[in-house]
């Protein structure tokens, strides 16, 4: 890290190595690999990526996919049933998050945003945790290191410098693993993202960039954030990029695996654009048909990432009765467990509140909790009075 | 003991720790080959090398969330911001990731994040290089607010900063950093008063005085005035903005009833509001007078030719401390 270090280039557009392999190149042409009614097409440079895919992998591709999209569907409806306090959904994206979580080391660490819950569940984060904070009973949910899987970021776009940072922090280290920020088109109009991709090209650190332009931040179209193709930005800062079809889990997957290869090979960062659509609200409070048109909803419709998965599936044989029922049968059951574990998740005690604020005792906090406390017991209530007890 | 600069003594306790601990980075904008605007970090790239010693491109928000991704990563950065006035930018990345970082996460990422801000006027400097903004970082959760006044602090201080597990920060006053005094570079870390602590620099009986930063030396200066008068002035060095030492503050004025605070930033909101209110709800009965602030104006930092208006000096320090002794002063006559 930090280093001028020979042999690794300069920071000049194109990146380093000046190779014609147009993966360095910036944005250029979508790539896609299945078409929107499952027809796979070859692409001279990705396809050397996913010659390992096996259709075996192609049928597991297939279930994460459904299976995140249930655990999406369920999670929705236990807000509306008032067991989650909101839900960003993520409808649409499926091919977007598996892909590109599929295609990441285990060492890898990716930081996420808020919608990210198909990376997160794809890493190994309990589905339990994927809701935890969700339904108000913790600010996040689950301990980083354990899926190495940063917690999801709220601001917008913050999480893009942590990941340039972690990146930063291997290349000290001298190891091979990757760090990946996740983060939609609205977040590229952050300074954050902006400054990201400036000190990861300065120091040319292992990074990728995964932009899931999902066309939408909120109620803005990405025209608002952007004159020109996301994925085009990133040559300002002289980082390649590529743009993919993000409702095509193999050309995710492939770019995904071409940007990891050139960041544990010391190429620096790379910018992903996956071009796919947010089906759904922004969370379970927002309202779309307020200011998208509905033509746009079944343009976006034909072109869903599981259909043409499951097209291609059945034009190559693989759709098997026997897949299909495997498939339902994990959804179900993760389902299942979501509904139980969000159901009969413990709450946390009132004194929890000052908890972990600081990492050694602080004197003023202390006072304020011994202050609570005293006015918790206050009420006489034994309940109270046996939580709080647990908290000291 | 070695006579040394603030600076200088700044720059030694960055040694050790670069020294005792690998994972100890220094971040921020021409920290290297310059050794910073102010020469704090001067030969410890040359020294510990780029990779340790890391010049970054100039966007502060950039080194504070890399900062957060190093911490994530197991390191300890220790960050300059350049002047006070510049830190705004890494606002955002200070309150919504460093300090919350560890709450979010119910204590699995920890966050050893030292932010070093030179701070502070009387230096004659264009707008944006004098300012005194430790109190939006006192009122954010889950940081450590210090702020040295000796180069022996400064010393021992920013180990004890860079060692702890909590973000931290540092601030130091700039107008002091060519001050000179001993500094016992032996001193275990250990043993030494630790950061959360204040000092009693001037023991006295009449009036408690509470500086920090640049304000401490003025204090003193103004306690040895006023005991040209008769009046035995306590003055106390905080150390520690976030948490306050209440203890010391308390003992120190059940003992004297009076109490004058100082500082350079703006009154309203400021530490002297919080420890004046602290204070007052604790000894309330051993008060024998409203408590009294001496401070910069509600202005923003003003124009060179007029800063020594705004700056708390020995003069107005001293009448503060009459107004708290009900001695005549520039209020008198004045009702409330």
């Amino acid at each position: 890290m930090f280093t001028d270090d020979a042999g690794k280039g300069g920071i000049s557009a194109g990146g380093p190595g000046n190779s014609e392999d147009t993966t360095r190149r910036t944005g250029g042409d979508l790539v896609q690999l299945i078409t929107p009614e499952g027809e796979r097409i070859s692409h001279p440079e990705f396809d050397s990526w996913l010659q390992d895919v096996s259709d075996e992998q192609l049928g597991s591709l297939y279930e994460d996919m459904v299976v995140i999209r249930r655990i999406d569907a369920e999670a929705t409806a236990l807000q509306r049933q008032g067991e989650l306090a909101l839900w960003p959904p993520l409808l649409g994206q499926e091919a977007s998050q598996i892909g590109s979580a599929r295609a990441l080391r285990e060492d890898d660490f990716v930081f996420p945003s808020y919608r990210d819950n198909g990376v997160a569940y794809c890493r190994g984060v309990k589905v339990e945790d994927l809701v935890r904070a969700w339904r108000g009973n913790a600010s996040a949910g689950w301990d980083p290191f354990t899926v190495n899987v940063a917690t999801q970021q709220i601001i917008i776009g913050a999480q893009s410098l942590h990941a340039t940072g972690y990146a930063m922090g291997i290349q000290n280290d001298g190891a091979d693993c990757v760090a990946v920020a996740y983060f939609g088109d609205g977040a590229t109009s952050e300074g954050d993202v902006n400054e990201a991709m400036v000190f990861a090209a300065s120091f040319q650190a292992p990074v990728v960039f995964f932009c899931q332009n999902n066309h939408w931040a909120i109620s803005e179209p990405v025209r608002v954030q952007s004159h020109i193709q996301l994925a085009d930005r990133a040559s300002g800062f002289g980082i390649p990029s590529m743009r993919v079809d993000g409702n095509d889990v193999l050309a995710v997957m492939a770019a995904t695996r071409i940007a990891l290869d050139r960041a544990r090979h010391g190429g620096g960062p790379t910018f992903i654009e996956a071009v796919t659509y947010r089906m759904g609200p922004h969370t379970t409070a927002d309202d779309p048909t307020r200011y998208r048109d509905a033509n746009e909803l079944e343009d976006w419709a034909a072109k869903d990432p599981i259909s043409r998965l499951k097209s291609l599936l059945d034009r190559k044989g693989l759709l098997t009765a026997d897949l299909e029922a495997a498939v339902a049968a994990k959804a179900d059951a993760v389902a299942a467990e979501l509904r139980y574990g969000t159901i009969n998740m413990p709450e946390p005690a009132p004194l929890d509140i000052f908890k972990h604020v600081y990492s050694t005792p602080n004197s003023w906090l202390d006072r304020q909790q011994e202050h609570y406390s005293r006015y918790l017991a206050s009420f006489g209530d034994p309940a109270e009075a046996a939580s709080e007890e647990g908290a000291r | 003991m070695p006579q040394m600069t603030f600076a200088r003594a700044i720059n030694s306790g960055l040694r050790k720790s670069l020294e005792n601990d690998p994972k100890v980075i220094l971040m921020g904008e021409d920290i290297g080959a310059l050794g910073g605007v102010f020469r704090v970090t001067d030969g410890l790239q040359k020294d510990f090398g780029k990779h340790r010693v890391v010049d970054t491109p100039l966007a502060e928000s950039g080194i504070m969330g890399t900062a957060v991704g190093l911490a994530y990563r197991g390191y300890r950065p220790v960050v300059e911001i350049q002047f006070d006035g510049f830190i705004y930018p890494a606002f955002d990345q200070i309150v919504s990731q460093v300090a919350k970082m560890h709450y979010r996460t119910q204590g699995a990422v920890k966050m050893p994040i030292t932010i070093r801000v030179p701070f502070g006027g009387g230096i004659g400097s264009p707008e944006h290089h004098s300012e005194s903004p430790e109190a939006y970082f006192t009122h954010t959760s889950g940081l450590r607010v210090i702020s040295v006044s000796n180069p022996q602090d400064a010393y021992t201080m920013i180990q004890q900063a860079i060692a702890s597990d909590d973000p931290v920060l540092y601030f130091e006053p700039k107008r002091r950093y060519h001050d000179k005094g001993e500094v016992d570079e032996s001193i275990d870390l250990n043993t030494a008063l630790s950061m959360e602590k204040a000092r009693v620099v001037t023991e006295g009986k009449d009036v408690t005085l509470v500086a920090y930063g640049p304000l401490v030396k003025t204090a003193r200066d103004a306690a040895l005035a006023a005991a040209d008068e008769g009046i035995s002035v306590e003055v106390i060095d905080l150390r520690s903005l976030a948490p306050l030492d209440f203890a010391t503050l308390e003992a120190s004025v059940r003992k004297t009833g009076r109490l004058v605070i100082t500082h350079e930033a703006a009154q309203s909101g400021g530490l002297g509001a919080e420890v004046a209110a602290s204070i007052t709800e604790r000894c309330f009965y051993h008060l024998e007078a409203a408590p009294v602030r001496v401070t910069g104006f509600d202005v923003p930092y003003p124009y060179s030719k007029l800063e020594m208006h705004h700056l708390p000096g020995l003069d107005r320090i001293l009448d503060g401390v009459d107004r708290a002794l009900g001695r005549p002063n520039s209020l008198s006559g004045l009702e409330g």
